[in-house]
């Protein structure tokens, strides 16, 4: 299989070999266009960065890719191997009874009906993941109690159990000190490599990313541009997605998106007045 | 009588009929709402359960102004308020109080004026005693058959449902995700607290029915962090606390200060909560760490 970069949102590409394809999404919601013809496809084993401020329709096209929410236009198409998901938090109890294994265990079979019987091989699957991403030693405790980081281990051991050709992680670096935010992204692009997986993250910061980052798919206002990282964050490009003029500024290894200023092409920002709320 | 020799059992306690039909009814819904419970107290519905319970005292107050046993009352009620608050918005956090607060309301206050009926317009005397807090030892034997197939649903579907359960308490979306239909999921679940709620109502009193609920759950769920343990001790603790209320009242027959007997709910709630102090006073379970890390 030859990993091919760039092409940015290309059609009709071959469907045995993309494990998501986004094609022409547009979500309308109470009136409002969130996402307009939104297009894009993953390759095995890409990692994907999806960008974007608070606002951009990160959360929105999530929620399309996972079938949570039907588009307005368009359709996403999975590959067979389907799809894991890493939301950002899960909201339980310190004291609820589900420990870090029965929640990865869920991962696996969450969907079927009755008690299953405790299984050998299960057992061993469920140990396998946790020790994939570093988690061995909170197997049994309970996911309530757990920190932040350590949640988002055992909910990344939870997605990839069931072993599924695509990752998608919803804002995984959020709230994290730097040192936290590498220790992830190294962590994601070893599991990806190892297990074989596709990932797609959303994130508002792409500098994070930047090392790992095969291609990007950035949004802005409810329009995305995609394709190969240098090729995406340019000025010429992201303007043009954000509707006024934007600067790229490159600093050592690290890429800063402005709003221009004093070109003419930008829209003046309003003075703050006091009857702004 | 001798007394004074048996000062635990009573003598007489294993001979005596309602002390039977009580040990069984009590010990099936006992078991029911310790199981159930758990997931009660998992999906945070704890506030539910307890409007179900209440709501219940109006087809409870209702079944004896048409001659019929409090169960079917309980039951119809509670199970369709339970579809009620479902439709209204149960399955969403922010309505799910409003939904529940709302239809709890306007239970009470028809079952306010059932039981004023059934004291002023029946020859029902005790109606009002054995639909809030329970009547053990008075229950008809003809209603065994009916608690065994509403315990059966009850346990039946949070069994048959225990994996998408814990998953979507822990997130509907990871749920819906693997392919879990959280709404109907939500709904049959709350339909199997509706029907534990009933049962115990018919026990130990619609008033003080969610104390067999979330009472034995709550302690459980202190002693360990495996989901499918915290059940079996659940149901267990339910089953202690009900039996040996049983004893209890039946003890309680030579106690001041009238000699009449204490009421069974009394002792099976006091119990419910000594357990659930005991294990506040023990170091916790494993795998429990001390807030959150």
């Amino acid at each position: 299989m030859t990993m091919q970069r760039g092409a940015p949102g290309q059609d009709g590409q071959d469907m045995r070999e993309d494990v998501l394809i986004v094609d022409g999404v547009t979500v309308r919601l109470g009136g409002r266009e969130v996402l307009h013809d939104v297009r894009f496809a993953i390759r095995p084993g890409e990692f994907v960065g999806l960008i974007g401020s608070n606002g951009a329709g990160k959360t929105t096209l999530m929620r399309v890719i996972l079938g949570l929410l039907p588009p307005s236009a368009g359709q996403v198409r999975l590959g067979r191997a389907g799809i894991g998901y890493v939301p950002q938090k899960i909201q339980l109890d310190p004291d609820m009874p589900l420990r870090a294994r029965d929640l990865v265990g869920l991962g696996l079979d969450g969907n079927r009906l009755g008690i299953p019987l405790p299984s050998r091989s299960r057992r061993k699957l469920v140990d396998e993941m946790l020790r994939a991403v570093d988690a061995e030693h909170i197997g049994n405790a309970r996911v309530g109690n757990l920190s932040g980081g350590e949640q988002q281990r055992v909910l990344i051991a939870h997605a990839l159990i069931s072993r599924p050709a695509l990752l998608l992680l919803d804002e995984p670096l959020a709230n994290l000190d730097i040192a936290s935010e590498q220790e992830v992204v190294e962590l994601l692009a070893r599991i990806a490599r190892e297990q074989r997986v596709a990932v797609l993250l959303s994130a508002h910061e792409m500098n994070p990313l930047l090392p790992v980052m095969n291609r990007i798919v950035y949004l802005a206002a409810g329009r995305a541009a995609s394709g190969p990282t240098d090729e995406v964050v340019r000025s010429e490009v992201l303007s043009k997605l954000y509707g006024h003029h934007v600067d790229v500024i490159h600093v050592h290894d690290r890429v800063l998106v402005v709003a221009g200023r004093g070109d003419g092409l930008d829209i003046p920002l309003e003075p703050a007045t006091p009857a702004a709320s | 009588m001798n007394h004074v020799l048996t000062a635990i059992v009573e003598p007489g306690f294993f001979a005596s009929a309602p002390v039977h039909v009580a040990l069984l009814i009590g010990g099936v819904v006992a078991v029911v709402s310790g199981i159930v419970g758990m997931f009660t107290v998992m999906r945070g519905q704890s506030y539910a359960g307890h409007a179900l319970a209440d709501i219940s005292v109006t087809g409870g107050s209702g079944s004896f102004l048409i001659g019929i046993s409090p169960l079917w009352g309980f039951a119809g009620t509670s199970v369709a308020a339970a579809g009620i608050m479902d439709l209204v918005g149960v399955q969403r956090p922010r309505g799910r109080d409003l939904a529940t607060g709302i239809v709890r309301g306007a239970g009470l206050g028809l079952g306010a004026l059932f039981l004023y009926w059934d004291t002023t317009h029946t020859t029902t005397t005790g109606a009002t005693i054995t639909i809030l807090f329970g009547s053990m030892f008075t229950i008809n034997t003809s209603v065994i058959p009916v608690v065994a197939a509403f315990g059966l649903a009850a346990v039946g579907i949070v069994a048959a449902l225990y994996r998408p359960l814990l998953l979507s308490s822990a997130s509907s979306d990871l749920a819906a995700v693997r392919g879990v239909r959280v709404r109907a999921t939500g709904a049959l679940c709350l339909a199997a607290i509706a029907l534990a709620v009933s049962l115990s109502a018919l026990t130990i009193g619609a008033i003080l029915s969610t104390a067999l609920l979330v009472g034995p759950a709550a302690t459980a769920l202190r002693l360990t962090a495996r989901p499918g343990l915290v059940m079996i001790w659940s149901a267990a603790i339910g089953l202690a606390a009900t039996w040996l209320g049983i004893l209890l009242a039946f003890d309680s027959y030579y106690w001041p200060p009238a000699r009449q007997g204490w009421p069974v709910s009394f002792f099976v709630v006091a119990l419910v909560l000594l357990f659930y102090l005991l294990t506040l006073m023990r170091p916790a379970a494993r795998g429990v760490k001390p807030g959150r890390g």
